[in-house]
């Protein structure tokens, strides 16, 4: 390791103005993908910007109906918020599917978001609930849905000197709900092959809206416009079910590697995602 | 490179020690502070020998900075036992021989005695799943959810009795 500096800002200001000074700083929030690839030699950062002390960027705010989750709170934190369990149960159970509970207790979804991986675990979830993010940055702070944020595998759209301060979920209707999951070799720590995450307001019985996303299948996680119209107006029955999966395989671009070959990928994405719609139903459904 | 003056608390007591600022928790604990009983395993996560907690919340020390633990609270394994004292998930452990080389041990025991914090009476799988970024080459994990199940009865008993 070289010779990075560190530094515990105190405010948004002071963060941003150490990242536009540093172009190779790196924010530190859990740490847990930075520190490995700074170990691995993968990145080299001049300065560590740890975000942890900033005041109102830890925790989690009741925000328009909906909350506002401060990018330097760990994934095990937001087990903590009852109503934000119960409104967005498939964001929080995708953010604590990431490692082990050591892991957990560090990992942000900011950081999840920011490593721009496909295979990041929470980033479907929050793309399928509609989440964004407010950018901090030299011009002030933008309000971006969270599927801008990532650009390419490890890279982003942030600007330099910008960074992640909060996550947004929306107002959750009373009768919508979301799930997320996805396939691993085991059980337990191991990156996805494929992710699924869908959220859908129901209405009577008939699906209002519906938006479905997937990761570990494309160079970023992707928001599948198709797959959510396929269901909307529908009960989500089998018919219903299966032109979702079709547009959800049309959509995966995937790799084959040591994980998953393309195909399995494919395939596994749409029986996750058809599984994660039925359960968002019953989720929503059990709330009306 | 200049180093950065840490003041922490590491199993009650005030600490202080010089470090470079990529020095890792795990690595300042061993080498500034000589606590060895914290192991290295991996360096990057996977394997939980590292295991400390950090403000009360268990953590891998080889993916914390050593200038993060400022100010913070840090317990090691060589907090577990109250002097001679051992504590009961160390005396189960010995009894249902949950540990062979002991690599993997101080990391067991410092997430095991979290969760037991957290949740006195776990069931099995509740142990399996909050143990899971432990790993163990020797023992099976077998032994060691025995011992974890056993110490969760002692100290449920201790409680009621006091
Ligand atoms: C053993 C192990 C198992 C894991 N398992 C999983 C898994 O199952 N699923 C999964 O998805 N991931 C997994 N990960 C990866 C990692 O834990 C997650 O991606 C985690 O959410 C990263 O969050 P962090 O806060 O630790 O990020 P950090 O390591 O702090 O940061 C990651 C990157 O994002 C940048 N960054 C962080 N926060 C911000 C911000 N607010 N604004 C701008 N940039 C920012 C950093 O500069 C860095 O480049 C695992 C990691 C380990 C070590
Ligand atoms: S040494 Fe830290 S997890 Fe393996
Ligand atoms: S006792 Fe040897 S690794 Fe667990």
């Amino acid at each position: 390791m070289t010779s990075a500096t560190y530094h515990a800002p105190a405010s948004v200001a002071e963060a941003v103005g150490l990242l536009s000074a540093n172009p190779a700083a790196k924010v530190i929030a859990g740490g847990t993908d930075l520190i490995v690839q700074t170990r691995s030699g993968r990145v080299k950062p001049s300065a560590y910007v740890d975000i942890k002390r900033i005041a109102g960027v830890s925790g989690i705010r009741a925000f328009e109906g909906g909350f506002a989750i401060g990018a330097a709170t760990p994934c095990t934190a937001l087990l903590e918020d009852a109503a934000l369990c119960a409104a967005w149960p498939g964001v929080i159970e995708a953010a604590n599917l990431i490692g082990s509970v050591q892991v957990r207790n560090r990992a942000t979804m900011g950081g999840n978001l920011c490593n721009a991986s496909p295979a990041a675990d929470s980033v479907p979830a929050l793309i399928a609930a509609g989440a964004t993010c407010v950018v901090a940055g030299p011009g002030g702070e933008r309000v971006v849905p969270v599927s801008a944020i990532p650009a390419s595998p490890g890279r982003t759209s942030l600007a330099p000197g910008e960074f992640v301060v909060e996550i947004r979920l929306p107002a959750q209707p009373a009768n919508a709900s979301d799930a997320y999951l996805r396939a691993i070799p085991r059980t337990e720590m191991d990156i996805a092959v494929a992710g699924a995450g869908v959220a859908l307001v129901m209405e009577g019985g008939v699906c209002k809206s519906a938006r479905v996303s997937l990761g570990a299948v494309a160079p970023t996680v992707l928001l599948v416009e198709a797959a959510g119209a396929a269901l909307v107006g529908t009960t989500l029955d089998d018919a219903a079910l299966d032109a979702m999966g079709e547009a959800v395989r049309a959509a995966c671009k995937p790799i084959d590697d040591k994980r998953g070959t393309a195909s399995y990928r494919t395939h596994t994405a749409a029986v996750l995602a058809r599984r994660a719609a039925l359960i968002a139903r019953d989720r929503a459904g059990a709330k009306a | 490179m200049s180093k950065i003056l840490v003041s922490t608390t590491v199993n009650g007591e005030a600490q202080e020690f010089a470090c470079d600022p990529s020095t890792s928790l795990l690595d300042a604990l061993r080498t500034e502070l000589h606590l060895t009983g914290t192991k290295e395993g991996c360096g990057s996560g996977d394997c939980g020998a590292c295991t400390v907690s950090l403000d009360g919340e268990m953590v891998c020390s080889c993916l914390v900075l050593a200038a993060e633990a400022e100010g913070r609270s840090i317990g090691t394994v060589e907090g577990i036992a109250e002097g001679s004292a051992l504590h009961p998930l160390q005396t189960r452990f010995l009894e249902h021989a949950a540990l062979q080389c002991g690599f993997c041990t101080p990391g067991f025991l410092v997430a095991a005695k979290s969760l037991l914090e957290k949740n006195p009476d776990p069931d099995e799988t509740e142990i399996r799943y909050w143990l899971a970024g432990n790993l163990c080459r020797c023992t099976g994990y077998d032994k060691i959810v025995r011992a974890v199940q056993h110490a969760a009865a002692d100290l449920r008993q201790e409680r009621t009795v006091a």
